[in-house]
Order: C-alpha cells, then structure tokens, then sequence
C-alpha cells in the first residue's frame, strides 16, 4: 500500500501527559501502517499558519505507535514543547483536526539486513528520542530477536513515555536499563556509559545498534559503535520543511561527501553514512 | 485553456522553480502523483553546468507566515541531469520547463543550447537571481547585463525563454524591459527575498550561510506589487508568484496582469496545493470577477 497523495485530516483521539512530554494519538482512515522508523508531516487544522504567525510549516514527527483500530490505524506520537508548532501539537484536544502526509522515509533494518553475522540489537535512545524505538523494540520482540533496550534521561521531567512505551506489567520491561543524569533512576550519567560497557563485551560485535536522540548523544554513539567495529542505525532529525523531497531543507552531511536529503534518504541512517553528526 | 506562449495547459497553476521533486515525490507517493499531478507545467529545479552539493546547513528557518531558505541550487550537473532525470521528467503528464543558470555568458550559451536539443523540452527559464549563489554578480540585478546575456542566449533556441526576475532591486520592471528588448518571450516573478534570522540561544544567524530568500504568504504583497509594475510596462507574459497558497490568492495575481501563477512554499505545506489552487481558483471564476 503506498502513501496517500497528499495531506489527509485525521481526528486526535486522545492528548494525555507522560512526565513533561505530551503523547497524542491519531486516527488514521487512509494510510498504510507505518514501518518502524518512519515520520509524518503535523499541522494542527487550526492555529497553524492561518492569520500569519508561526506555526507556519507542518512539523515532522517520528511514530511511537501504531495499532489498528476501529475504522483506521491508530497513530501514538510522543512530543516534547520546545516552540510553537510542537506547543500548538501538545496543546490538541481529542476531536481536534489535524493535517497528516505520511508515512514519510525509510524505516530501521533488522540486525541481519545490516549484517548477516548479527545476533541481536541494541536500542540506545535519549529523551523524547526514545518514541522510534518503542515501536522498533516491540517489532524486534514479535519476531524473537533478541534485544537490550538502554534509555537515558536528563531528570523524571524528560523521562516522558517512558511508563507507556517501555513499561509492562506493573514495572520495566525486563530488556530495559535506564541512565539519567540526576541519578533518580538507573545508572547516574550517560547512556552512552551503558552503551561503552555493553560495546566492550565479546559478543558486541554480533550486535547492531540503533539509536534515536539529541545530536550530541548519537554523535557519541556514532563514534563509539566506529571504534568496536559495530554498525549502526541512527533515526535522525534536521530541519525539515515538507518531508517529500521538495525544499531540500534537511541535508545532512554524507561521509562520502556532499548531502543527503533525510526526508527520503532518511531518517534512519547507516552510522558510517554520515559525516560526523553535528552538535552544539 | 491558457496558452502560455504557444504552449496549451489545462490551468494556469505551475510550480515555482526548485520547490518541487517530481521524481522524488513520485518515489514517496506512487503513480497517484501523475493521476493528480499538482501542476499544469513543471518547471525543474535549477540546473547548473557542473553538480552542486548546495549550501552547507542549516538551510532553512521558518519565519511569521513564511520562511527563509539558502539551499544553494544542489543540483547533480548539467550531464547527468539529461541522462538520469530527464526520461523521468518526460513521464510526467504536463508540459517541461527546464530552469537553468551559469556564472558567465558562454556557460550559459552551452545549457541553454544542450537543453534547445531536448524534444521533451517545452521551454526554458533562465535563473537570473538566486539569492544563494555567491557567484558574484548576480545579473539579473541589472538591466544591461540581463540585456546582454539575452542577446547571446536567443539566436541559441527556439524556445520560449522566461526570465526570472530578482526582487531585490529598486525598479524589477527595469530588468523586465531590458528582458524583453533582449528577446525573452516571459518573465517570471518573484524569486525569494533576501533575508535574515536570527537563532535565539545563540543570539547568531540562524543560517549557515548567514542570509537567504525569504518566500510564503508574507512575501504576497510585495509580489503584487512588483507584478503591477513589471506588466505596466512590458508587453511579454509574466508567471506571478510569491505566497500564493489559494485560488483567491492566485486570482489577484491573475488580475494584475499574470498569465500564469506558480505554486511554492504551499506545496512544502501540502503536497497536492497546486491542485487544489487550480479548482478554487475556477471557483472564484466562474463566480465571476465581481470580487475581484
């Protein structure tokens, strides 16, 4: 099934907190199920762009979840106010319209597409990051390939999603370690300190790693994967502004020189693809 | 049905140079592209006679109502343009208007005479102001240089040539006559604003390249006015764009003289707006010009 042409307006079905993040869903009547990985361009039906004032462009937003549901699939996405079109996407109320085009980009790899030696993976994932992995984790888990689920945190505020995308039963899902760097939970500091100890391991090399997180913690794991010889997925993010190709916003420098566009060469991206990711 | 310049269209909605891939939407969206193609005519994105890798980023910055851009015409070369897009572009189910610009006269001499070979070709502009191009002078931003190089390029094609016409001079309607005294049979207006921005936190230019081209509703009635004052005084078609995102945005455009509208920042927003300018501008015409 391919994408719809176009923009299709889709009903929120419900907004609800998740520590400082909001988590909203959609019903989609139209599109195909998303594959792991994958973005769609948001605009809220009103206060986007009308009288002038921003938010002007649509807002890309990678998938936490989908399911199917009565009449369509049900979207989940996990999204931290940091301006005014993520703001306005907070603010949704269930019943509100909201203006979708996607699925848009690639998705993940399983770890034997990326190499056929591979074992098992290992998900690294930083702040609001950790929304492609929650639907990545659970496609891993419905196929019985093994996997280490490594979450890092700034503090309980921007550990957002985590209970609804990565708990079970009452408590963590039992492949999950946790970082953060106040200390209130898990290891206190990076996740890439627990991504360096697992990566030291004899059996690292039989992984792959795919991570999703502020510039700064994938150029970390980036580099660290390049040091042991361990390939990697990294679901980036650039500034986008129509996710189809067309404004050749989101280039992203390629190690072999030049740009790729993220929106269709993108997100997920091959670590050794790209030139060093770039960070304040 | 208009007819641009000999050549029949079903609408008068085509899109703006550069912001829009057909052959990579087409990839996202499938053959439902060519079934509802947006536009009447697809001009391509602006090819140059080596491949640019375009500006370095970031490149884009959204603004109130609009947003600045300095993508720096990343483009894979005249030579492969031809061979790899070009076939694709033909499938497409309107008429091809190949966008070109060369830093001197002789480099533009050569796209313009190895796109006058191609059959597939309807017509040809010539990107005369790029705001993103640090090839020094820009010529479309005098009158005397737009003249000249129109004199070297028209013995070159048979053509139609459009000219697109920089906004970021005192008189465009200057650089339009001089367009049309040197044989181009339209102009197209306006290409994007300088502009500027500024990132917050770091209280720096928002964009690696320091500047842009400024384009979405914000710009509209700067390029009205601009239209008003270029099809005053020049008697060759004008293409009028500048934040047109409905068809009663397009029908003023319309009635200040445009024979044609392009679509562009509206398209980032929704991949199928030129389509749906095109029907609501039938609307605002068949209920009649009395509004306008």
């Amino acid at each position: 099934m391919t994408v719809p042409f176009g923009r299709r307006l889709c009903e929120v079905a419900e907004n609800t907190a998740s520590g400082g993040y909001r988590i909203f869903s959609l019903l989609d009547r139209d599109g195909p199920a998303p594959e792991p990985g994958q973005f769609y361009m948001l605009a809220a039906k009103l206060g986007w762009g009308e009288a002038g004032g921003r938010p002007f462009l649509p807002r890309a937003i990678s998938v936490a979840e989908a399911a199917p549901a009565k009449g369509g699939t049900r979207l989940d996405f996990l999204v931290e106010s940091v301006g005014p079109g993520t703001d306005r996407l907070c603010q949704l109320e269930a019943g509100e319209g909201v203006w979708l085009a996607g699925p848009l980009g690639n998705s993940f790899s399983t770890p034997k597409q990326v190499n056929p030696d591979a074992a098992g993976a290992i998900l690294v994932g930083g702040g609001v990051g950790i929304a492609p992995l929650a639907i990545w984790r659970r496609y891993l888990v419905e196929r019985g390939i093994p996997l280490r689920v490594l979450l890092g945190f700034r503090n309980q505020e921007h550990s957002g999603g985590l209970d609804e995308l990565f708990c079970a039963g009452g408590g963590l899902c039992p492949d999950v370690r946790l970082a953060t760097e106040d200390g209130h939970a898990g290891h206190q500091g990076y996740v890439t300190d627990l991504l360096a100890t697992m990566l030291t391991g004899d059996d690292a090399t039989s992984a792959v790693v795919y991570s999703c997180g502020p510039p700064a913690m994938l150029e970390a794991v980036r580099a660290r994967c390049a040091e042991h010889g361990v390939a990697c997925e990294l679901a980036m993010e650039s500034p986008m502004a129509c996710g189809f190709g067309a404004c050749f916003g989101c280039a992203v420098p390629r190690s072999d020189g030049g740009y790729m566009r993220l929106c269709v060469d993108g997100p997920v991206v091959r670590g050794d693809a790209v030139a060093e990711v770039a960070h304040a | 049905m208009p007819d641009f310049c000999g050549i029949q269209l079903a609408h008068p909605v085509i899109n703006a140079s550069g912001t829009y891939d057909a052959i990579a939407a087409r990839r996202v969206f499938g053959d439902a592209l060519l079934e509802d193609f947006p536009f009447s005519a697809f001009v391509s994105k602006t090819i140059t006679p080596e491949p640019r890798a375009g500006n370095e980023p970031r490149r884009i910055w959204e603004t109130p109502a609009g947003m600045i851009n300095s993508i720096g015409l990343p483009n894979k070369g005249l030579e492969d343009f031809l061979t790899e897009d070009l076939p694709q572009l033909a499938e497409l189910p309107v008429p091809l208007i190949v966008s070109v610009m060369a830093t001197n006269r002789e480099a533009f001499g050569r796209l313009v005479a190895a796109v006058e070979a191609c059959d597939e070709v309807a017509a040809i502009e010539l990107n005369v102001s790029c705001p993103n191009v640090h090839s020094g002078l820009i010529v479309g931003e005098q009158p005397s240089e737009t003249e000249a190089l129109l004199e070297v390029l028209r013995p070159l094609t048979e053509k139609p040539l459009i000219v697109k016409l920089t906004p970021n001079v005192a008189a465009p309607e200057a650089v339009a006559v001089a367009a049309e005294s040197g044989g181009a049979d339209a102009v197209s207006l306006i290409n994007t604003l300088k502009a500027s921005a500024v990132d917050p936190p770091g209280r720096a230019p928002a964009l690696a390249a320091g500047h842009g081209g400024l384009s979405g509703p914000a710009v509209r009635p700067i390029a009205l006015q601009q239209l008003r004052a270029v099809t005053a005084v020049t008697e060759i078609p004008a293409i009028g764009m500048g934040g047109i995102s409905s068809g009663a945005d397009a029908a003023e455009f319309l009635a200040l003289g445009a024979s044609l509208v392009a679509v562009g920042t509206e398209s980032f927003r929704d991949p199928r707006a030129g389509l749906r300018i095109a029907n609501e501008l039938e609307t605002e015409v068949s209920e009649g010009s009395a509004r306008l």
